[in-house]
């Protein structure tokens, strides 16, 4: 029996975007230490959670609530979400011209510092800190002077994702289409890195459309997400059955 | 609700002009108005050589005769030049000429103090040497006998003209003539002081020299001059940086820079140019009216950097005489607009002999209801063999009400030349907004941070020291931009 706050309790989440309800009444609980698989049809409400969770601009709550450990996120900036300890590895990082990872992390750390009341990282620390986090993910070090994400791979941009994830340390971790444009060895590559990064005060919410990532980063529980709702959970299994089966048989039962 | 990044960005992004206070002092000056008696008067106060007269009488007979330019890419109404004192100078400064800093005026220290220019040699960034230029007059020079020693002068242009004559007469006038077009020729009838520098045969000189500019006195032209000479082998790093009071109504400032690059030397001219742009309306602010021209001999090299964040309308193209063989003309710029500014800035390089190479890297922002042009000229006379020019020239956009326009003009008259033009537009979006913020960066810190990064390749040309203030006033001049 689980008696402490959850991690993640998203509350009959409605959402809109220009006046059309994407979101009809989400709910969804999510354990410290879990991983949490999100799997639907394109035009589910996917990748619409996923910016909701981190706040993006654009998006209406039209009723419900989404607590982190008890809080309500709600009326949070998307900075204040990240200090909070939300990451969302995007789907499509953006390149920023100029501004190597350095630079870049020095900025999003500091700012997560200065949100605890810290001091800044010095430059030997927070180097000594991202040379350590690209060891334990097994990244080039000359990673860390190119620009954020310029003229990388889509593979390489995935990794970046999952450093910054590592760098920043989340208490919350939403992977949103992580798995797609990667061949297989990509995906083993960034789904390695993700599972050195499991700890039992973390939780992952995976964001799919395909049961190959699940392979490699094992869920607790998967979800079905169908016209903005979630219809089905369960375990394993039921990402065994969607990918035998397809969506169809699934949401007909439902 | 949420505001949103719009607002968001709006609201983190203003900031006033920090440099607008207004001091008060004691001003002597020249009675109202331009005719040939004003300019006898400005060259018999500063106590001029005889052919100085002849030099400024010439230039305001040329001037007359011209008619106030308007083809820029940006308006403004034309200036009443009758309405105008040509000659400004705090009393303290001129009549009894202080010896030492310590008799310079309190209240004129404290201006530059206020600014974070110090005049104290030991307060002084490790190797920068400065002069620091109040209105039309040189308030003090530093390091000036270390750098003697080296038989470097580095001086008030006042002070060249006293004491090096010959120096000046030689070159003055040389690269930018009296009558090149119709502010150089204001320029060369009223001009009161500006930075001169001669660096001899191989010397390279230790120190960064930097000017610095302010404007103090109400209805005054600022009309500086800067004559800087490398001879052979020698090289040079010089710094100019500019600051006014917030005033209503419009200030000009129209200054000639010459550089004479001899055969094998290196002149690098970098300016944080940070005027007062005016207000959010469009009212007030200083019209940078300059011409900046550099000649380079055989196998010189003269490189421009420039960081343009201040004005009302910045209007100036840094050029490059590629005159001798295998010469080297560069030309890095930041330009940036928001509100009601207007920028028309580039660069002319002009291949004259074998070998010739020049880059031009240019980068517009454009915040607000700005506009924001570059125009550049690349020019291969048919002397030119073998030249070579790449051009870089991008423009970001903030907000959908500011305006980018590139002119590049390119007239190839050889044909061994080659000749490359990039150009990019782009926007800063809410996408690469909102993953800084997700990040935890704040809306303020993710536009500089991006903004420095689109200017990287320009920022990394000035001295350091300076490249650290270039970056803030970069974000400070972003004032209420809207994504």
């Amino acid at each position: 029996m689980k008696t402490e706050t959850p991690m993640l309790q998203i509350q009959d989440l409605h959402v809109s975007v220009e006046g059309r309800p994407i979101l009809k009444g989400l709910n969804l609980e999510v354990q410290a230490g879990q991983v949490h698989a999100i799997m639907g049809p394109n035009g589910a409400g996917k990748s619409t959670l996923a910016a909701v969770l981190a706040g993006k601009e654009g998006y209406e709550i039209t009723a419900g609530d989404i607590l982190l450990e008890g809080q309500s996120l709600l009326e949070l900036s998307p900075e204040e979400r990240s200090h909070a300890g939300i990451f969302l590895a995007f789907q499509y990082p953006v390149e920023i011209p100029g501004v190597s990872m350095v630079q870049f992390l020095r900025a999003a750390l500091n700012a997560h510092r200065a949100a605890k009341g810290l001091d800044p990282l010095d430059t030997a620390d927070l180097m000594a800190l991202l040379k350590e986090k690209a060891q334990l993910l097994k990244l080039d070090p000359s990673f860390l002077t190119r620009s954020v994400n310029e003229g990388f791979s889509g593979g390489e941009r995935k990794r970046a994702e999952i450093f910054q994830m590592a760098v920043l340390d989340p208490s919350l971790v939403v992977l949103d289409e992580t798995d797609s444009g990667l061949d297989i060895d990509a995906l083993k590559v960034v789904s390695d890195a993700v599972n050195a990064l499991r700890t039992p005060e973390r939780a992952f919410i995976v964001i799919t459309h395909y049961y190959r990532i699940l392979q490699h980063i094992r869920p607790d529980v998967v979800h079905i997400l169908a016209d903005g709702r979630i219809v089905r959970s369960g375990g394993p299994e039921l990402a065994v059955a969607l990918e035998e089966k397809g969506y169809e048989p699934l949401l007909a039962t439902s | 609700m949420q505001p949103t990044q719009d607002e968001a960005l709006t609201r983190h992004l203003t900031t006033e002009y920090e440099w607008g206070f207004e001091s008060e002092l004691d001003q002597e000056y020249a009675p109202k108005g331009l005719n040939e008696a004003i300019i006898e008067f400005i060259w018999a106060k500063k106590k001029e050589p005889p052919f100085m007269l002849d030099f400024r009488m010439r230039a305001y007979r040329a001037w007359k005769d011209m008619r106030e330019p308007h083809w820029l890419n940006a308006h403004y109404d034309p200036i009443d030049y009758q309405d105008a004192y040509y000659y400004a100078a705090p009393k303290s400064l001129t009549e009894n000429r202080p010896k030492s800093l310590e008799e310079v005026d309190p209240e004129i220290r404290r201006i530059f103090d206020r600014l974070g220019i110090p005049l104290h040699e030991q307060e002084i960034l490790a190797g920068v040497a400065v002069d620091a230029v109040l209105d039309s007059v040189s308030v003090a020079t530093t390091y000036k006998e270390r750098l003697a020693k080296m038989g470097i002068i580095f001086c008030p242009m006042s002070e060249a003209l006293e004491n090096y004559p010959d120096l000046v007469k030689k070159y003055l006038g040389t690269v930018v003539p009296y009558n090149d077009n119709f502010f150089a020729a204001l320029n060369s009838a009223v001009f009161s002081d500006g930075s001169f520098v001669y660096v001899p045969k191989g010397v390279r000189c230790p120190l960064e020299l930097s000017t610095y500019f302010r404007i103090n006195a109400r209805k005054t032209g600022q009309f500086e001059r800067t004559l800087i000479i490398a001879d052979e082998g020698a090289y040079v790093s010089y710094l100019e940086g500019c600051t006014a009071p917030k005033r209503s109504e419009h200030q000009l400032h129209a200054a000639v820079v010459e550089l004479v690059a001899l055969s094998g030397s290196y002149i690098k001219y970098s300016t944080v140019q940070n005027w007062y742009p005016g207000d959010k309306e469009g009212r007030g602010g200083v019209f940078n009216f300059v011409t900046k021209r550099g000649i380079a001999h055989q196998n010189a090299k003269i490189s421009w950097t420039q960081v343009e964040t201040g004005s009302a309308i910045t209007w100036k193209y840094p050029s490059v005489i590629l005159k001798g063989d295998n010469s080297i003309g560069e030309f890095y710029s930041v330009a940036v607009t928001n509100n009601r500014q207007q920028a028309d800035t580039g660069t002319k390089m002009v291949h004259i002999g074998k070998n010739t190479r020049s880059r031009i890297v240019s980068k517009g922002i454009s915040a607000g209801r700005s506009d924001n042009t570059y125009r550049g000229l690349v020019q291969v006379l048919p002397s030119a063999e073998n030249a070579r020019n790449f051009s870089q020239c991008d423009s970001l956009l903030i907000g959908d009400t500011c305006g980018a326009h590139t002119f590049p003009y390119v007239e190839v008259k050889n044909p061994s030349a080659i000749v490359e033009h990039e150009a990019t537009t782009s926007k800063i979006g809410e996408d690469i907004l909102f993953y800084c913020n997700q990040r935890g960066i704040p809306m303020q810190e993710a536009v500089e941070l991006i903004i420095n990064g689109y200017c990287q390749e320009v920022l990394a040309h000035l001295p350091l020291e300076f490249a650290v203030e270039a970056r803030k006033l970069l974000a400070i001049s972003l004032e209420g931009s809207v994504g």
